[in-house]
């Protein structure tokens, strides 16, 4: 199976989550991450989902959630040609004998350290996946006391707007 | 004698006279002060509405007294929701118009569950019109409150919760539009009390917003011309005809098409009737329990020709053994569909219509230039097979009456132009093999669902659109059972309906099933309405205010059908006592592949001559 990132344009209404998300589960398709936001449209939302599925069944998808009323543009992202990124906060344990080599970890990925107490350190990460995972392994060691992850967010590189000719 | 259409007050219409249709004029102009419930009306009769199926109750009240004064929008009062929306559905479907059904909130939604998604899977257009708690309540486990958008979200097209009565016109106009263009559905909108309570203003018509919502008709004229090719140049073709083409109203270009060209049809269970039976080119129903010739002709087919169908699998079979040797060209409305199932080398998403229009002048175009192939030992196979193995059945060996028999003679006696209703079951396969359909829209069952009840409610909904047509209703003693109350419906409203309770004393089905796979070891399927008669269909049918017949014998069956025939005062019920051993042959047993069905027990045609 092969990961595939969807980028779905839907109306902002009340609902649009549960139907999307109700979709998925009721058709058997896994989502990966999912991650839900506003545009430079108010009326308009974006969804970016991503799904580990075969080429047909990807088609499947991508038919049933355009047949979804308040679906209004679906724009499968390739990774090639698309920033992707995801949002990492964790919780490491850093006291006084092992701070400076979290922090040099933290600067080698170009991580931001958000709060600080005796005992431990907050770290901020965007980054791909990969990324986050790689900074994650070296961060491991010390202790991870709890981390938070986001869905993926991914727009289209060069000019093109993909919410240009959907939303008028 | 009191008519459908008429308001039920006594002695009123004509049963023979042709439906009067009032289009009412949308009310235009300046807009006016009303509350959320006579806005809701006034889009109501502004759509077109003529019957709505409803039961009231606490949240839909405010809606229920501006409907008392609407001349446009006539309310049929049911005995229990599901009623309502089968009712809906068969109007729909008799009619080609959407069906409107409401109800209550909390249970009253929850009721319309069922046939909301018997309409989603038959791709039916209804709207239904649920009341809901008010604004401030919603969430908090008020009383009556159901989270009926949350419920119906995967068996609607799509459905609405109005938080605004100035929406109130939009949405339905939004609803109506949704239920009957593109692939029909139902849709259902969900309206508080305090929002029907509300002032607001009305105005027609409303603007649409729906971004999202822009299906294909037009068909992609490479597509077609592709399609073309392959049609002239198969030697075994077979057009595969679903309910789509009924949908789209194209039975006129399927005949045309298929006398063009001649090759063979199948109309589908939802299909019957889009070609008419009498043709010499229709080999009858595939799937299940269809035809040999049917069956025999998709699998043996080198391409078939999917029209508004979805390739099921009641009709496919194990599916990688279905049609091994035929290339596909699917055309349906519906983009999902396509390849769904079965990959399509050709696709083309449209109308059912325009796509039929465009074919046939493609296929022209393409015989100017390129002969057409031989079809002539194609049918030669078809013919045998439908020499050899003909739909037929025994008369059971203990003496009773035969199922088949009486079904077929209802047909006969009816004619083509009655319309057909049939419950889910042994009975509705036997009145989808044994009653003759020549037209569109005369053969109303729950293909998709398969919900038992489903005849008696949607032959009231299409005798309430078809005043002028006989309807009948083929139900099983357990279908009958689920939902008969809507016979009380009837009676008062003046629906005078005919149903023949085809009464086996079981769950014929699935007693079959059980003499075929479960060692004859009949557990629950015993309804006892044989060895206790009860009920009594007869008693039960006058306490309905119908008139009850009974049938045992063959030589009474067609004086009583007759006698149903004269009786238009009030709906009929004749109890048709058959045997209880009767089968549905032929038969694919469900997960085997198509090329082992049987025409009989232990009769496998396709099997057998590999």
């Amino acid at each position: 199976m092969s990961t595939h990132t969807l980028s779905v344009l839907v109306e902002n209404k009340p609902g649009v989550l549960a139907r999307v998300a109700g979709l998925f589960s009721r058709r058997g398709f896994n989502i990966d991450s999912l991650a839900v936001g506003p545009t430079e449209h108010p009326e308009v939302s974006r969804m970016t989902i991503v799904v580990a599925v075969e080429e047909l069944p990807l088609e499947q998808v991508t038919k049933q959630l355009n047949k979804l009323v308040n679906v209004i543009k679906i724009v499968e992202l390739e990774p090639a040609a698309a920033v992707q990124r995801e949002l990492l906060l964790v919780k490491v344990r850093a006291d006084a004998t092992v701070r400076s080599q979290v922090l040099e970890t933290v600067q080698l990925f170009r991580a931001k350290v958000v709060d600080v107490s005796p005992e431990a350190l907050t770290v901020e990460a965007t980054g791909t996946a990969d990324k986050l995972e790689a900074l994650l392994r070296m961060l491991e060691p010390y202790g991870v006391r709890e981390m938070v992850q986001s869905g993926m967010v991914a727009i289209g590189r060069g000019p093109r707007s993909i919410t240009a000719t959907a939303v008028r | 004698m009191t008519s459908a259409t008429s308001r039920p007050t006594p002695a009123a219409g004509n049963p023979g006279a042709a439906p009067a249709r009032p289009k009412p004029a949308p009310p235009a102009g300046a807009p006016i002060r009303v509350t959320g419930a006579q806005s809701l009306v006034r889009s109501l009769e502004a759509v077109g509405v003529e019957v709505v199926f409803g039961i009231p109750g606490g949240t839909i009240l405010p809606a229920y007294d501006p409907l008392l004064d609407s001349t446009k929008v006539r309310h049929v009062l049911v005995r229990h929701e599901q009623g309502a929306g089968h009712a809906a559905t068969g109007y729909a479907q008799a009619t080609g118009q959407v069906g409107v059904c409401m109800a209550t909130s909390g249970p009253g939604a929850t009721n319309l569950v069922t046939p909301l998604a018997d309409a989603n899977m038959d791709s039916v257009p209804v709207v239904a019109i649920t009341g809901q708690q008010t604004r401030a309540l919603i969430g908090t486990d008020a009383f009556q409150e159901a989270d009926i958008c949350g419920i119906t979200l995967p068996v609607t097209k799509h459905n609405f919760l109005v938080t605004d009565p100035a929406e109130i016109p939009r949405t339905i106009a939004e609803a109506f539009h949704l239920a009957k263009t593109g692939r029909p559905g139902p849709v259902l909108v969900d309206i508080p009390k305090d929002v029907l309570q509300e002032m607001t203003s009305f105005s027609w018509p409303p603007e649409l917003r729906l971004p999202g919502y822009r299906p294909t008709t037009r068909p992609h004229g490479k597509q077609v011309r592709e399609a073309a090719r392959l049609i002239n140049a198969a030697r075994r073709p077979v057009l595969y005809v679903g309910g789509g083409v009924i949908k789209a109203q194209a039975s006129a270009e399927l005949l045309e098409l298929a006398e063009l060209t001649g090759i063979p049809v199948v109309t589908t269970l939802m299909a019957r009737g889009a070609f008419p039976d009498s043709h010499a080119q229709h080999l009858g129903m595939p799937g299940m329990h269809g035809t040999v010739p049917a069956v025999g002709a998709l699998q043996r087919a080198d391409l078939l020709v999917a029209l508004g169908a979805r390739f099921d699998d009641r009709v496919t079979g194990k599916l990688d053994t279905f049609a091994p040797d035929a290339a596909v060209v699917h055309a349906d409305i519906d983009p999902a569909e396509i390849s769904k199932n079965r990959r399509a080398d050709v696709p083309i998403v449209g109308d059912c219509k325009e796509i039929l229009v465009e074919l046939i002048a493609a296929v022209r175009a393409e015989r100017a230039q390129s002969p057409a192939a031989d079809l002539a030992p194609w049918w030669q196979t078809l013919d045998t097979w439908r020499e050899k193995f003909p739909l037929g059945y025994e008369w059971p060996a203990d003496g009773t009456l035969s199922p088949q028999y009486v079904i077929e003679r209802i047909g006969a006696i009816a004619g083509p132009d009655a319309i057909y209703t049939a419950g889910v079951g042994q009975h509705q396969m036997w009145a989808a093999q044994f009653i003759k359909y020549e037209k569109p829209a005369t053969w109303l069952n729950s293909g998709g669902l398969g919900t038992m009840g489903y005849a008696v409610p949607a032959a009231m909904g299409a005798k309430f659109g078809r005043p002028d047509k006989v309807v009948w209703a083929i139900d099983g003693d357990g279908c009958f059972q689920m939902t008969n109350q809507e016979l009380a419906t009837c009676a008062i409203e003046g629906a005078p309906i005919k149903v023949a309770v085809i009464n086996n004393g079981n769950l014929g089905m699935v007693r079959q099933w059980q003499n075929l796979f479960y060692a004859e070891r009949y557990s629950q399927t015993d309804l006892g309405t044989h060895k206790h008669r009860i009920p009594d269909f007869t008693l039960l049918a006058e306490a309905l205010g119908c008139a009850g017949l009974r049938c045992e014998t063959r030589e009474d069956v067609d004086t009583v059908i007759q006698r149903a025939m004269e009786i238009n005062d009030r709906p009929v019920v004749i109890d048709f006592v058959v045997g209880k051993d009767a089968q549905v042959w032929p038969m694919v047993a469900a997960g085997t592949g198509n090329n082992e069905i049987m025409a009989a027990r232990g009769i496998r045609p396709l099997f057998d001559e590999d």
